[in-house]
C-alpha cells in the first residue's frame, strides 16, 4: 500500500511538473504581447501583471487537460475502433432505415426553406460554403481516391471563372451556355496538366501542380489583352431564369437552388463513380501503383481520368462563382484558396463524401459564424484545424468501402461437406 | 514423347545496373501446364528477373516473348507492366503488396479491370450493361475467393487479414486477370508448415483446374520439390543448373553453391 501510495504521489508531482513548465513557457512567450503595454504619448509603460496571472492559471489548467486526451487518444487506438460511440452511430445512421430517412428528410427541408427563412447575405455565405463543397468533392477525387497531391486546383476554378467572364463579356454568352464550356475547359486543362505530371508522385507532384497554379494565375494577372490584368473582369451577368426578371434577393436565391442541385448531382457522381471500375482504379493506384500497374490498370490513363475529372468540377463551380460575384479578377485564385480546398478534403476525411461536405461546412461557415470574436477568429479556426488533426487525423469522417452479400455457393458446399467429412 | 508447347521463352536475358550486372544470359522455359520453380540464394537474381518479364524492369539484352495457348506470340520486350498482364501473365509479390484499405473482394475486382470496359459514362449513368458487367465481376471475384478459402473475409479490409490469408489473396487477385502464366513470387515466405502444405494443394489445383502454368520462386525446399516438374537455379545473376526436382538435386554445382553438403533429397 505504502508503495502504491508514493508511486501516484511521485506521478502526480511530474504531472504537476510538467505543467507547471508549459504554464511557465506560455507566460514567457506572451509575455511582450499580453503584459508590456506602452503609451508613447505619455512615455509611460504599463505593467498589467494580473493578465500573467491569468494566462498562467489557464495554461496550466489547459495543459492537464490536454494529456488527459492525448493519453485518451493512446489508449483509445489499441481499442478497436469499432466499439467507439463516434462508428456506433454512424452505423446505426448507415444501417437503420428509418433514422437515415427521417435525417434526410429534415436536412432537405432545410435546405429548401433556408432562403427564405434566413436573411439574403445567409443565403450568400450558404450559397459560397456549398460552392466549397463541390470543390472539396472535385479535389476528392484526386486527393482523397486517386492519391494525387494537387496543390494546384485553383488553376481550374480560375479556368472555369475566367471562361465564363470572357465568354460573356466578349459574345454575351449566358451562364447555362457557358457552364459546359467552362466545365470542359478545366477538363482540357486537366488532361493539359496531367500529361506531365504523369511520371512524378508526392511531393514532386505537389510542387510540379503548385507551379501550374500559379502559372495560371500569373498570366492571368499579366496578360493584360486577354484577361484585363489585375482590374479584373467586372458586370458578368447572373443566371438567367427564362427571361424573367429578377430582383438581387431573388437572384440571390435562384442561384442558391442553382448550387444546391449542383451539389445534389455532385454528390450523385462521385458516389457513384466511387464505387465503379474507374473508382476502385483510383483508389487500388492510390494504395500501392506498383500492383496496381502490374494487376493490368494503365496507370496513365487512370490518373489523367482522375485529373480531368477533379478539374470538371472546378471548372464548374469557377462559372457559378463568376456568375454569382459578377467580378472576377486573379486576386480571388491564389495558393490561400487551393489550400483551404485540401484542407476541406484532409479535414473532413480523404475519400470520404459525408466527411468532405462536413468539412467544407465547417471550414467556410466557421469563419464566418465566428465574427462575432473579431480579432481572434483565425485564432480559433487555426487551432481547431491543429486539434481536429492531432486527434482525428484521418479526418472528421473516415470512409466507408461497399459490402457485398454472399452464399457460399452450392456445389462448393456439397464440396466442403465431404472434405470435412473425409478429414 | 511430344514435346510440350511453351508458354514462356526467355533466351539471353541480361540485366544490368550500371555496374552491377544483376542477370547474365538466362535462358528459362516454360511449358504448358508446367509448375516450374526458380531457386537461388539471397540475391541471385530471381526477383529481378520475374520484374524483367513483367515489364517493371526493361532489360538490358535478350529476348523474352510469351506463347499464350490458342494466340499469336508476343514479344515482352519494351511494353508496359499492365500490357503484359493483358496479354496474360500475373504475378504476386514476395513483400506482399495488396490494396491494404480496399476490402478483400475489391482487391480482386481490381484486377479484372483489364477484363472489363465499362467508363466513366457507365459509371456514372449505371446502365443494364455496366450492372451486369458489375455482376459478372462481383460473382468471378467471388468464386475466386472460395477458390483460395477467404469466402468469410470479403468485406473485411486486406490490411486486417492473417499474413497467410494475405498471402492467398494475392494469389486470387493475380487469378483474377485470366492469366495463362502465374508468377509466384515466394508464396510460401512466412506462412507455417500447415499453410505450406495448403499452398502445395492450391498451387497444384489452380493447374489442374484453371489450366495455369506457373513458374514460382521459393525457398521452402520440401515444397519446390513436391510440386515442380522442372527446376532452374540461379546464383549471382547466372543460371547454374536446370532439369527435373531429382536431376538439380544432384547437380553437383547445385550442391556446391547453394544447397550445401547437409541437403539430402
Amino acid at each position: 500500500m505504502g508503495i502504491q501510495a508514493g508511486l501516484i504521489i511521485r506521478k502526480a508531482a511530474s504531472e504537476i511538473f510538467r505543467s507547471a513548465l508549459v504554464s511557465c513557457w506560455f507566460m514567457f512567450l506572451t509575455f511582450p504581447i499580453m503584459v508590456i503595454k506602452v503609451n508613447p504619448l505619455e512615455r509611460t509603460i504599463e505593467w498589467r501583471w494580473m493578465r500573467l496571472v491569468w494566462i498562467g492559471v489557464a495554461a496550466f489548467l489547459l495543459s492537464f487537460v490536454w494529456r488527459y486526451l492525448m493519453m485518451r487518444r493512446e489508449r483509445g487506438s489499441a481499442r478497436d475502433e469499432s466499439e467507439s460511440w463516434q462508428a456506433r452511430l454512424g452505423k446505426r445512421i448507415r444501417n437503420d432505415r428509418k433514422t437515415s430517412y427521417a435525417l434526410l428528410a429534415a436536412l432537405g427541408l432545410f435546405m429548401v426553406l433556408f432562403p427564405f427563412t434566413f436573411s439574403s447575405y445567409q443565403t450568400q455565405i450558404m450559397i459560397s460554403a456549398l460552392m466549397y463543397v463541390m470543390l472539396g468533392l472535385g479535389l476528392n477525387i484526386v486527393v482523397g481516391l486517386a492519391g494525387l497531391l494537387d496543390l494546384g486546383y485553383v488553376a481550374f476554378y480560375a479556368v472555369g471563372a475566367y471562361s465564363y467572364a470572357l465568354l460573356n463579356h466578349h459574345f454575351d454568352l449566358g451562364f447555362w451556355a457557358a457552364l459546359p464550356v467552362g466545365a470542359s475547359l478545366a477538363f482540357l486543362f486537366g488532361i493539359l496538366l496531367g500529361f506531365p505530371v504523369l511520371r512524378l508522385r508526392g511531393d514532386y507532384l505537389a510542387i510540379v501542380t503548385l507551379g501550374f497554379g500559379e502559372i495560371i494565375r500569373l498570366i492571368l494577372e499579366n496578360w493584360n489583352e486577354f484577361s484585363f490584368g489585375p482590374s479584373g473582369i467586372a458586370g458578368i451577368s447572373r443566371p438567367a431564369l427564362f427571361g424573367v426578371d429578377l430582383s438581387l434577393d431573388q437572384h440571390t436565391i435562384y442561384l442558391y437552388y442553382i448550387v444546391v442541385a449542383l451539389v445534389l448531382v455532385t454528390i450523385f457522381v462521385v458516389g457513384r463513380l466511387r464505387n465503379s471500375r474507374i473508382g476502385r482504379a483510383w483508389i487500388a493506384l492510390r494504395e500501392d501503383e506498383v500492383a496496381c500497374q502490374a494487376m493490368g490498370i494503365d496507370k496513365t490513363r487512370t490518373k489523367l481520368t482522375a485529373f480531368a475529372l477533379g478539374a470538371t468540377w472546378a471548372g464548374f463551380v469557377g462559372c457559378i462563382f463568376a456568375a454569382k460575384t459578377t467580378f472576377i479578377n486573379p486576386a480571388s485564385f491564389t495558393f490561400m484558396e487551393s489550400a483551404i480546398i485540401l484542407s476541406i478534403v484532409v479535414l473532413g476525411g480523404m475519400g470520404s463524401i459525408i466527411g468532405v461536405i462536413v468539412g467544407a461546412l465547417v471550414l467556410i461557415l466557421l469563419p464566418e459564424y465566428l465574427r462575432a470574436f473579431s480579432e481572434y477568429r483565425m485564432l480559433v479556426f487555426g487551432a481547431s484545424m491543429v486539434l481536429i488533426m492531432v486527434f482525428r487525423p484521418q479526418g472528421i469522417i473516415t470512409g466507408v468501402r461497399r459490402r457485398y452479400q454472399f452464399r457460399l455457393s452450392e456445389s462448393r458446399e456439397a464440396q466442403r461437406e465431404k472434405d470435412a467429412a473425409s478429414a | 514423347m511430344k514435346k510440350m508447347q511453351q508458354v514462356l521463352d526467355v533466351r539471353q536475358l541480361t540485366m544490368d545496373f550500371g555496374g552491377l550486372r544483376a542477370l547474365d544470359s538466362i535462358d528459362l522455359t516454360v511449358s504448358q501446364g508446367e509448375i516450374a520453380a526458380l531457386i537461388g540464394p539471397n540475391g541471385a537474381g530471381k526477383t529481378t528477373f520475374f520484374n524483367c518479364i513483367t515489364g517493371v524492369y526493361e532489360p538490358t539484352g535478350g529476348t523474352m516473348s510469351a506463347h499464350p495457348p490458342g494466340k499469336a506470340p508476343v514479344v515482352l520486350n519494351r511494353l508496359k507492366p499492365n500490357v503484359i498482364t493483358e496479354h496474360g501473365l500475373a504475378r504476386t509479390f514476395q513483400n506482399i503488396r495488396l490494396f491494404q484499405n480496399m476490402t478483400v473482394l475489391e482487391n480482386v475486382m481490381v484486377a479484372r479491370h483489364c477484363r472489363t470496359r465499362s467508363g466513366i459514362f457507365g459509371a456514372v449513368l449505371r446502365d443494364a450493361g455496366t450492372r451486369r458487367e458489375e455482376q459478372e465481376m462481383v460473382d468471378f471475384s467471388y468464386g475466386l475467393l472460395e477458390d483460395v478459402g477467404l469466402e468469410k473475409h470479403v468485406n473485411d479490409l486486406a490490411r486486417e487479414l492473417p499474413y497467410g490469408a494475405q498471402r492467398r489473396l494475392e494469389i486470387a487477385r493475380a487469378l483474377a486477370t485470366e492469366p495463362f502464366l502465374l508468377l509466384l513470387d515466394e508464396p510460401a515466405a512466412g506462412m507455417n508448415p500447415r499453410e505450406t502444405r495448403e499452398l502445395d494443394a492450391l498451387i497444384t489445383r489452380i493447374r489442374d483446374e484453371k489450366g495455369v502454368s506457373i513458374l514460382l520462386i521459393e525457398h521452402d525446399m520440401k515444397l519446390v520439390m513436391s510440386i515442380s516438374q522442372s527446376i532452374f537455379v540461379m546464383d549471382y545473376g547466372r543460371l547454374i543448373a536446370q532439369g527435373s526436382p531429382r536431376e538439380v538435386a544432384e547437380n553437383p554445382n547445385v550442391i556446391k553453391a547453394y544447397l550445401g553438403e547437409t541437403f539430402d533429397a
